[in-house]
């Protein structure tokens, strides 16, 4: 999938503030962030194991697989949310420009800063619409014209003509796939550089999942996304490149890893493992 | 069922099926219960509503007979006319004492639900702090005037003691802040000095009542914070945000009404109180805690209030002195309602709406 082409492009330095740690790595190609888990424990138990995939500019990558196969975990260490949870453990690299940001030198502060993230339940924090999404711009101190950045967020999410005329209305008063795209215009106020997504539309009727899946198409082009979906179509209608994680019961718990990663075509039509083939025909589930 | 294996049994009409018999056992039973529970719903009301009648035909009369005076002027002496006097003294020293209170409860109490709700919620400190607020909940009001009476009144009391290490330590105003008489020092070191010497005040009756008030801020501020959805704090979170940031941007604003909820509750318990200012403030019937001459404020005088009023106007010989205890205690309700309603309305405001 990394062309050599597209191996002579330099990569982009990240910004200072996330590099605590002077020396980058070459990163080849367009990949943004390079996900390489060797394991990842909670306690005792261990939830994801060899689990390896480059996320490239400019795409949308999905995640899928059954429940439990720890796409949803492997989602999280993207922005280091994993962190909350005690006693997470991680082993491994995850690349964002080059840069490790499970070093231990990195603030996970910082991180999430630049690789934003919208959830499964929409989560509008219990204040209006507009300060919803000035709350990021606030939080970095954002220097420019703060009504222009939240109407063009708002804008971006397809939600702007819907919420214009009451901006000074709670967040939690609109309808759930609103609430969901006031989310998706929170996280990119700030423009960060890439966008997860953790079953946005698994809590959304259908035609508020198709707005969602638009604006996903439209956000590409600025932003790189990476989403956890259990909807195959979806994967397949939205993503370019597709991830096949399954369940490892061999060892005795229920390890998750990545089966196989591709473009979405080549998985969905002519997928090389016989686990993905049996997945997608939906022989088990 | 052996009536159904042998052919059709004849069914009495629907109508007189479903019809009540009011001579079954079943029906009177339960007619009985409800009446039996109107009855005694009905008996509970007696003292609560007399209560409320009495306070309001006496206090209210007496209200509407001498006007609005009785706000401005002091308690009556022994040779006042009927009618003459008031309890001005009182009413400013239960404002004053209750918003030192206050002052002193609210941080501390806030700033504990918060360590408990947010950053240690299973810790053994805060088991242990979160069973300790619950027992003093439940504390007779009586034993934090006794604390208070042991910790500060008494001239050989750790407060007086360490305030007097604190009062030599500190510069005399004149020396640190010539020529600023009325400054905020001036009257942290006028009230230190007198501190460190003990006796009855309205500082000891603030922290007598602050004592009561702790536990009821910090057990409903946990509460609130603690309703917080968790998803909420995970979007914050996603956003970068720190610790601090989490709980200063979103969970304390979020949980707001209900925090403010439990500081009014807590503020309508100890505007009632009177045990533990008997122990601290006592009663004073010519001195007010707030007036002209500096430091303005004066925390070190002995002060009345309102439940002290009460308690000691209703006991005298003279009928004037009644009457206008009855009025004060028809304020002192009206107060604590207040408070009660505005914390009801801000928790029920807290509520938040889409789901």
């Amino acid at each position: 999938m990394n062309t050599s082409s597209a191996a002579t492009t330099t990569a982009p330095v990240a910004p200072a503030s996330l590099l605590t740690h002077p020396q980058t790595q070459h990163v080849p190609g367009n990949i943004v962030i390079d996900v390489h888990i060797k394991e990842l424990y909670y306690g005792k138990f261990k939830a994801v194991r060899d689990t390896r995939i480059p996320i490239e500019r400019g795409t949308i990558t999905a995640f899928i697989g059954p429940s439990g196969c720890g796409k949803s975990t492997v989602l999280r260490c993207l922005n280091r949310m994993n962190d909350l949870i005690h006693e997470f453990r991680f082993d491994g690299n995850i690349n964002y420009r080059g840069q490790n940001i499970y070093h231990k030198k990195v603030d996970p502060v910082v991180v999430r800063r630049h690789i934003g993230m919208v959830f499964q339940q929409p989560n509008p924090f219990h204040m209006s619409i507009y300060d919803n999404v000035a709350f990021g711009l606030r939080l970095n101190h954002f220097k420019g014209d703060i009504h222009a950045q939240v109407e063009k967020s708002l804008r971006g999410a397809a939600i702007w003509d819907e919420v214009k005329d009451k901006l000074k209305t709670s967040g939690l008063a609109l309808s759930g796939g609103q609430q969901q795209r006031l989310c998706i215009a929170r996280a990119i106020a700030t423009e960060p550089e890439v966008l997860l997504m953790d079953e946005p539309c698994s809590a959304l009727d259908p035609i508020a999942t198709r707005k969602i899946e638009e604006l996903m198409t439209e956000l590409k082009t600025k932003y790189t996304i990476a989403i956890v979906t259990h909807n195959l179509q979806q994967a397949a209608r939205v993503a370019d490149k597709t991830g096949f994680m399954f369940v490892d019961t061999s060892q005795g718990g229920r390890t998750g890893y990545l089966v196989e990663f591709g473009d979405t075509r080549q998985i969905f039509d002519e997928p090389r493992e016989q686990r993905t083939k049996e997945y997608l025909r939906g022989v088990f589930s | 069922m052996s009536a159904l294996s042998h052919g059709p049994v004849p069914v009495p009409p629907a109508s007189k099926l479903f019809f009540r018999s009011y001579g079954s056992p079943r029906t009177l039973i339960s007619m009985g219960l409800s009446i039996l529970a109107g009855a005694l719903t009905l008996i509970a009301c007696v003292p609560l509503f007399s209560v409320l009648i009495m306070l309001l035909i006496r206090g209210g009369s007496r209200i509407i007979h001498s006007g609005l005076t009785m706000f401005t002027s002091l308690p009556p002496g022994a040779m006042a006319k009927m009618g003459e006097g008031g309890f001005s003294n009182a009413l400013w020293g239960t404002l004053v004492m209750v918003g030192l209170a206050a002052l002193l409860s609210v941080p501390f109490g806030i700033l504990g639900a918060i360590f408990l709700a947010e950053y240690s919620p299973a810790s053994r400190l805060s088991t242990a702090v979160r069973f300790a607020a619950k027992v003093l909940t439940g504390l007779p009001s009586i034993l934090a005037g006794v604390f208070a009476y042991a910790a500060v009144v008494i001239p050989d009391g750790p407060f007086a003691r360490g305030a007097g290490v604190l009062f030599r330590l500190l510069p005399h105003p004149a020396a640190a802040l010539p020529g600023a008489p009325a400054s905020m020092y001036f009257q942290l070191y006028e009230n230190l000095g007198a501190v460190s010497k003990g006796g009855f005040s309205a500082i000891a009756g603030a922290i007598a009542l602050s004592v009561l008030m702790i536990p009821i801020v910090i057990l409903t501020a946990e509460q609130a914070l603690r309703m917080v959805p968790s998803k909420m704090k995970q979007a914050a979170v996603g956003m970068g945000c720190t610790k601090a940031q989490v709980t200063w941007k979103v969970v304390v604003p979020t949980a707001l009404p209900g925090i403010l909820t439990g500081v009014m509750l807590a503020i309508a318990r100890a505007a009632g109180e009177t045990a533990p200012l008997i122990f601290t403030a006592l009663a004073s019937d010519y001195l007010f805690p707030v007036d002209g001459h500096p430091p303005f404020v004066h925390l070190m005088r002995q002060t009345a209030s309102m439940a002290v009023f009460i308690f000691n106007g209703s006991a005298r010989p003279q009928a004037n002195l009644i009457e206008l205890a009855w009025a004060a205690s028809l304020v002192l309700v009206l107060l604590v309602l207040v408070f009660n309603i505005g914390g009801q309305l801000l928790s029920r405001s807290s509520r938040p709406r889409g789901r």
